[in-house]
């Protein structure tokens, strides 16, 4: 942003000093997470940046801690093959999907409820709605631990699926809300009106208007699944092991630099999933019409 | 309808028009919540009743009373003056030798927070009455075990007869009952949990103070700037949100520890010296640095979606007016912008008092936080009414905090990108 040329010396000096201590935050969130790809693709079993590496010299750089990751690795001559990694990331995709599915299924129709101008109590139910995201995952994690246990669901899949469906509908129920507010309901009007039945008015008309929502919100849902540990911690098995759960582990115990490679593999996937995200949400506005941001 | 009068509208039906309106409002708002109802039931049964049961155990103490019975009937009627009755010392007696192993192994550790002793007291006592065939029982008894003549003892179960305890919501801010079931203040060395609390609290403000210093600026900034230069500005943003919470914590790992980048830069440039590194993993430093970067898009997005609604005009009016650049920003846009300062700050606490997981991981003895100690009580100590208690004061405080953003915010409002 060019300053106006009345500008006084002082002005200037406070607007670049301002400038600069925005460029030191946005350094201070984002640093951090760059900072570990270069390390994965180090030869050193710390985390650590070794002169060597610094020099780039080839024998520092390896890609010996990816083969690790997925399951090929060799001490002296003989092959280890260690699937733990690779285990859990097939774990963390099952579980991941089915959560994703039964949250956008239940929160997408919850949100249509919600955003109707007769819904009763709708500050309490969003309320209630919402929890799952506030209460902290620990709380989350031992009452479930308690009550699944009561009921046979825990060291199952359909348990953890069931835990991280409740912790991710509020992300679908949010983002589809915000994408149903402004709806023009004049559309679903006009199709009834023109003989199309409920089911066909939601598929053929809603749907494609608030898809953009629903994906995002989805998004948001398997993320979280994704990401969560303490859950899968406590309602899980000790064979139930998870991309996180495995990192976890990684870092109370062995602190393998195998860690850093599935790190950047998912700096990667929420790379992804944002700029999904976003160009999804630039539709959706364009779609009903709403002006862009700014 | 024979109640109509004449002057009202009627439908084609021949139904007054207000009746017929409220009867399809009535059909709507059904409607309405038939939509609502999956979810809520799903969320009550997964996530909602397993909370209010864990919060159950906090008050639950009937589990020894099914264990015993019949001592627990009659000891009532003891007048805690003197050693109780052979008849008492008779009940316990066949309770314990005929009672299962793993009941009273159970029961026991809940006698030892009542009485530390009790549980030794009974294991050595199951495995000795059996040689026991007669009476009387009361002087075998203490023959056994010179404890079970001491009164403290005895005393001791008086805390357990009511099925219900506020005995672990005591021990969670550092009280006790003693043996006369009055409130009394823990021993010295185990006081822990109001300097815990006290912690949380001290790092969960301190969290939101740095969250709203860096938070604040970058809001401004992105909702000033040009659409092209924020958008990209917004993805700083956004990518911490959306990258998993442990990728963030190795992160930091990374760049803290003793032989981390940001040391090594320090000792690289010569502003310290080798052997002078600073200590900045496994303590409570830790613990603030990297939950204020964790939490930094909490505070940012609020503040943006609030600044964004600030027209440009307010302070263009301001300086025409004569005010400098500061005083006008003090007294325009800082009025201005504090829906967002309240949502980002409510946000970030309400988050940062249950934190978990970093903690845990970053901050070493000095840097745990009142979870890490329900984690601890649930996977180690198996106290699970003390972890119940702990947990349920801290969802009373989230609760209250929750609903004061609610008035404050609405809920509904809550904004992700």
């Amino acid at each position: 942003m060019a300053l106006p040329a009345y500008t006084t010396t002082g002005q200037r000096i406070g607007w670049y000093s301002f400038l600069f201590y925005c460029g030191l935050v946005f350094f201070f969130l984002i640093a951090p997470i760059f900072i570990i790809l270069p390390l994965s693709f180090s030869a050193s079993p710390f985390f650590e940046f070794t002169r060597e590496f610094m020099n780039l010299e080839p024998e520092a750089w390896s890609l010996r801690w990816y083969r690790q990751m997925v399951g090929i690795s060799s001490i002296g001559d003989t092959t280890v093959v260690t699937d733990k990694w690779m285990l859990g990331t097939r774990n963390s995709f099952i579980i991941g999907i089915a959560a994703t599915f039964l949250a956008t299924a239940l929160g997408t129709v919850a949100a249509l409820g919600l955003s109707r101008p007769h819904m009763p109590f709708k500050g309490t139910i969003m309320a209630i709605l919402i929890s799952p995201m506030i209460v902290p995952l620990i709380i989350t994690a031992a009452g479930m631990f308690f009550f699944y246990s009561k009921v046979g669901l825990t060291h199952s899949y359909l348990g953890l699926i069931l835990a991280h469906t409740a912790l991710g509908t509020p992300f679908v129920v949010i983002t589809v809300t915000a994408t149903l507010t402004g709806f023009d309901t004049n559309l679903i009007r006009a199709s009834q009106s023109l003989g199309a039945d409920t089911m066909r008015t939601f598929f053929k008309v809603i749907m494609p208007l608030i898809l953009p929502g629903v994906i995002s919100g989805g998004l948001f849902a398997f993320i979280t699944s994704f990401d969560e540990v303490v859950v899968v911690m406590f309602v899980g098995s000790v064979e139930q092991i998870t991309i996180p759960k495995q990192m976890w582990a990684g870092l109370r115990q062995e602190t393998s630099p195998v860690i850093l490679c599935m790190a950047t593999c998912l700096v990667a996937l929420s790379i992804a999933l944002l700029t999904t995200v976003e160009l999804l949400r630039r539709r959706s506005e364009r779609l009903r019409g709403i002006k862009l941001r700014n | 309808m024979n109640d109509v009068t004449a002057g009202s509208i009627l439908t084609t039906d021949g139904i007054p028009l207000k009746v017929s309106l409220q009867k399809s409002e009535r059909r709507n708002k059904i409607r309405a919540f038939l939509l609502v109802l999956p979810l809520l039931v799903f969320i009550l049964v997964t996530f909602l009743i397993p909370i209010g049961d864990m919060l159950f155990r906090s008050v639950d103490d009937s589990y020894i009373n099914t264990v015993f019975p019949k001592t627990f009937e009659k000891y009532k009627k003891w007048d805690r003056q003197g050693l109780p009755s052979e008849e008492l010392y008779k009940t316990m007696f066949f309770e314990v030798k005929e009672g299962s192993g793993f009941s009273i192994g159970k029961a026991t550790t809940r006698m030892n927070y009542a009485k530390s002793g009790w549980k030794s007291l009974l294991k050595k006592s199951k495995r000795k009455f059996k040689k026991i065939e007669e009476g009387p029982y009361k002087e075998q008894m203490i023959a056994i075990d010179k404890r079970w003549g001491d009164i403290e003892y005895w005393k001791a179960i008086g805390v357990m007869v009511d099925p219900r305890t506020a005995g672990y919501y005591l021990n969670a801010v550092d009280l006790k009952y003693n043996v006369d079931k009055e409130v009394v203040r823990q021993k010295e060395n185990r006081r822990i949990y109001n300097h815990t609390w006290f912690k949380t609290f001290k790092v969960s403000v301190l969290v939101m103070v740095f969250c709203l210093m860096l938070g604040y600026p970058i809001a401004y900034l992105l909702s000033t700037l040009p659409l092209k230069y924020s958008n990209l500005l917004m993805i700083c943003v956004l990518l911490p949100f959306w990258t998993s919470l442990l990728v963030r914590t190795v992160a930091w790992m990374v760049m803290l520890q003793q032989k981390g980048v940001f040391n090594n830069l320090l000792v690289m440039a010569h502003i310290i010296a080798d052997e002078n590194r600073f200590k900045l993993m496994y303590n409570e430093t830790a613990t603030i640095i990297v939950m204020t970067q964790i939490l930094l898009p909490f505070m940012v997005l609020p503040l943006y979606s609030v600044m964004k609604t600030i027209s440009p005009n307010y302070m263009r009016a301001a300086l025409n007016l004569g005010a400098s650049p500061l005083h006008a920003f003090w007294k325009v846009y800082m009025p201005n912008s504090v829906p967002g300062i309240s949502a980002g700050c409510m946000l970030v606490f309400i988050l940062a008092i249950g934190y978990y997981i970093t903690p845990e991981l970053v901050g070493g003895k000095d840097g745990q936080m009142i979870g890490n100690w329900i984690a601890y009580h649930l996977k180690t100590t198996l106290n699970w009414g003390l972890c119940a208690a702990l947990g349920a004061i801290l969802l009373g405080v989230m609760t209250a905090l929750y609903w004061v953003y609610n008035k404050l915010v609405g809920i509904e409002n809550i904004k992700l990108g």
